[in-house]
């Protein structure tokens, strides 16, 4: 069944914050095997002009995926989330996440299209710190595949 | 920002050192709890297949994670990547044996963007076992 296009443009409530912590950081990079020491040393940081350990490029993902639960879960819209694959990831940054960000994310939808029996939902992903700045937008492309038989 | 490449050393079609990146399902499991994506088409064999899948794969954003630090690693500063995106084309099939998969990384300077911002366009190419793995990979970086 095509996706309503009435939901393009929908903007869903910002989320509680998410503390971002130096251990998480140190987590997620030992996790993907990359011993840059700006993920895990202060002055290493310091000495790149960053106030505090930083995250990966890609560590912001994890919040603002969960954050993207309210677009796909939304009763309303209809995605039927077991036929979902991720199509497209893009990040664009204002400035690296780090350790002590207290993050929150705005989700909203960008476009619906139906293709070829396939559902295609973008989801724009604002995310700020707790003054309000704007620390980077992620943008996913979500394809929910044709059911079968349909 | 500190990147350790000036943005005048470097011309289009500059190449970045390539690296290849091991994946075991030791791997996957640690970056399913590190990421909180328990989705277990990275981890259970059974479950893989009876959702069509020759095999167990790999997260596409462990994937992504992988072919960034090949910018990350000559830029010596990840803040000074300033958009990153890739489109997840063919999966990183991770068989359960002694070796796993191996996702291999190139890229090149492909655009100098901005001489006043000092960005130039890095694309990316990630195969695993012959196969181009992401598709549109391309990074913004803010050079020194």
């Amino acid at each position: 069944m095509a996706l309503d296009q009435s939901f393009v443009g929908r903007t869903y409530p910002p989320t509680e914050p998410y503390e971002v912590g130096r251990e998480k950081i140190r987590e997620f990079a030992a996790a993907i095997g990359d011993t840059n020491p700006a993920y895990t040393d202060t002055e290493a940081a310091k000495a790149l002009g960053h106030p505090e350990v930083i995250a990966p490029p890609t560590f912001v993902f994890a919040i603002t995926f969960r954050a993207a639960g309210q677009v796909i879960e939304d009763p309303q819209l209809g995605l039927d989330y077991n036929r979902v694959v991720h199509g497209d990831q893009r990040f664009a940054y204002t400035r690296p996440v780090r350790s002590g960000d207290r993050l929150t994310v705005t989700s909203t939808i960008e476009a619906v299209r139906s293709m070829a029996g396939n559902d295609i939902l973008d989801i724009r992903g604002e995310v700020h710190d707790e003054a309000g700045e704007h620390v980077v937008t992620a943008f996913t492309k979500l394809v929910a595949r044709a059911a079968e038989g349909a | 920002m500190t990147a350790k490449i000036s943005y005048d050393d470097v011309e289009v079609g500059t190449e970045l050192p390539a690296q290849s990146f091991p994946v075991s399902r030791a791997t996957l499991v640690r970056y399913a709890g590190a990421s909180g994506d328990f989705n277990p088409i990275h981890w259970n064999e059974k479950f893989a297949k009876e959702v069509g899948l020759p095999d167990v794969i790999a997260h596409g954003m462990f994937t992504m994670a992988e072919a960034i630090r090949v910018v990350t690693d000559w830029t010596g500063d990840p803040g000074a990547v300033a958009e990153y995106g890739v489109r997840f084309t063919k999966p990183v099939i991770v068989p359960d044996d002694e070796t796993g998969a191996l996702i291999e990384v190139s890229a090149k300077v492909a655009a100098k963007l901005d001489d006043e911002a000092r960005t130039v366009r890095v694309d990316l190419t990630a195969t695993s076992a012959g196969q181009k793995v992401l598709g549109m990979s391309r990074a913004v970086v803010r050079l020194a």
